[in-house]
């Protein structure tokens, strides 16, 4: 046990072993954006397939809370690991150059830690938003948003939520910023886990962009179908 | 031709250093880079002044002493070219030219130009080599090897050690080196019993020397003047991850 802790922390140590620790959490990371964004999705199939949705989800009770530590754990881990990676990439350069220049470093390859940490400041205000806070008075006792047999009209939730023109532009501007860091965050993946090869190289960029797009717009369409009057 | 160079002078190490404008005038279009250098610094040197002090030595784009940062590209930036091999008619009359050195914590300069790149040499003394003695040339077909691996191996092998791949990385990071070493040396049946060792204390010689993290940005092989491939870096990683796996687990 002992021999296999120091092995873990022996490989943090390694800028290799960090970078693949990076990875594997993004990868649970990607796996969570897939399956919520087919849960959320759900919305167009309209208010019964949604909150029979999230019944099923709440009904899981304590156990729901084993994929949300889980995920807590991987966010910490990847923002550990990728702010120590920043870090120690700031000091290997003390002075920079005067004349600076970019030969094939893509935008979005250059904002990770700012598409990263408004991707984080996004978390904080999406569970303030949904879960925890009570901005638009989800959670009051007078059963407002609550259906026949007590559980959340979370479609209800989600229409009023989206209907505010301001909340859904912040949505949108933080969804951008999530797209740019998988553009080059899922390419990126394959290269550090080490698949990438002269063959695979074209294929895994092109992985990457669809996906950045597939999960923006994805997610993108609820709000925007909201403002624009299609889901009410 | 006629040009104004903005050049990085710094006494020592521990010294701040300043760009420095000079006149360069009168340069031969048909001259290297390193060959202008050495006509600004004759007059300099007339003049009573400190001459510009840069690495070179082969000159012919092979023993990869050459460095210096142009324009904030190292080698100049085209890519395939080593500054001995870069001409001045890649510039244009009355150009502005900013020249630096490589820089990185872990190249500290040791004058101007000219900086420490031995932290390449510790990470070669990491596992850059093969431990058994060849004896003098071997039989040709003695150790067959497949004509891909052959192929990727002595590609790799190009590589001169000439740091512009740390130089151009946003994060200094010597991962193109360290790949290409181990990409030559991990693909040749002579490398293979000592693979997992090689990788692993070239990685953590290549940590100890405080360069940086690669982000897979790619500037390095935008700049190699062997055009080392990015894709070595992957297979580093590959090799890197399976040997700290076997070592965790059977020691
Ligand atoms: C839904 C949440 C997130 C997902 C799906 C995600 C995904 C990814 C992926 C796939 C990578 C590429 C890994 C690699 O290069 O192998 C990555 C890198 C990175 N992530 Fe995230 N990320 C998320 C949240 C965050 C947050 C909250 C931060 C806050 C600091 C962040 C900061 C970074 C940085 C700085 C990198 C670059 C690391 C490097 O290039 O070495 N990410 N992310
Ligand atoms: S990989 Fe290319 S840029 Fe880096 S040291 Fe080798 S030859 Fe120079
Ligand atoms: S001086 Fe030898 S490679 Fe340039």
């Amino acid at each position: 046990m002992k021999a296999l802790y120091l092995a873990v922390i022996r490989f943090y140590a390694s800028s290799i072993g960090k970078k693949m620790i990076v990875a594997l959490s993004a990868l649970g990371l990607l796996a969570f954006l897939l399956g919520h964004l087919a849960g959320n999705l759900l919305i167009f199939s309209g208010p019964d397939a949604l909150n029979a949705y999230a019944a099923k989800l709440h009904g899981l009770g304590v156990f729901l809370w084993v994929p949300r530590l889980g995920l807590l754990g991987l966010v910490g881990v990847h923002i550990m690991a990728t702010l120590h990676l920043a870090a120690q990439n700031r000091a290997a350069r003390p002075q920079e150059y005067v004349a600076d220049a970019t030969l094939r470093a893509t935008r979005s390859s250059r904002m990770m830690v700012l598409s990263g940490l408004t991707i984080l400041a996004f978390i904080i205000y999406h569970l303030l938003h949904f879960t925890v806070g009570n901005l638009h008075g989800f959670h009051d006792d007078n059963g407002a948003y609550r259906l026949a047999d007590g559980s959340m009209n979370v479609y209800k939730m989600m229409v009023v939520a989206f209907g505010v023109w301001f909340n859904s532009l912040f949505y949108l501007v933080a969804l951008t910023l999530l797209g740019s860091h998988l553009s080059h965050g899922v390419s990126s993946l394959f290269q550090t886990l080490g698949f990438t090869t002269p063959r695979t190289r074209p294929l895994y960029t092109l992985v990457g962009r669809l996906f950045a797009v597939a999960i923006c717009g994805g997610f993108a369409s609820i709000p925007v179908a909201v403002l624009a009057g299609f889901l009410k | 031709m006629n040009l104004t160079l903005k050049v990085w002078r710094q006494k020592n190490r521990n010294a701040p250093g300043h760009l420095a404008e000079y006149q360069a005038r009168d340069i031969p279009v048909d001259a290297s880079f390193l060959e202008m250098l050495d006509i600004v610094n004759e007059r300099l040197i007339e003049s009573g002044d400190d001459p510009i002090a840069f690495d070179h030595d082969c000159r012919e784009g092979i023993c990869g002493m050459c460095s210096l940062t142009i324009n904030g590209k190292p080698h100049g930036g085209k890519g395939g070219v080593t500054t001995c091999q870069l001409h001045m008619r890649e510039f244009q009359e009355g150009q502005t030219i900013v020249i630096e050195p490589f820089r990185a914590s872990a190249f500290p300069v040791v004058k101007d130009l000219a900086v420490n790149r031995s932290a390449f040499d510790r990470i070669i003394q990491g596992g850059g080599f093969i431990s058994v003695r060849t004896g003098s040339a071997p039989e040709a077909n003695g150790t067959p090897i497949a004509k891909d691996v052959a192929d990727r191996a002595f590609a790799a092998a190009a590589c001169i050690g000439c740091g512009a791949c740390v130089a151009a990385c946003k994060n200094a990071s010597a991962m193109l080196f360290v790949a290409a070493k181990v990409t030559h040396l991990n693909s040749v049946p002579q490398g293979q019993p000592e693979r997992d060792r090689r990788v692993l204390g070239m990685v953590r010689a290549m940590d100890a020397a405080g360069f940086g993290n690669c982000t897979n940005q790619y500037e390095c092989a935008a700049v190699c003047p062997k055009e080392i491939p990015a894709d070595a870096i992957a297979r580093l990683n590959r090799d890197y991850g399976t040997a700290a796996i076997k070592e965790a687990l059977v020691g």
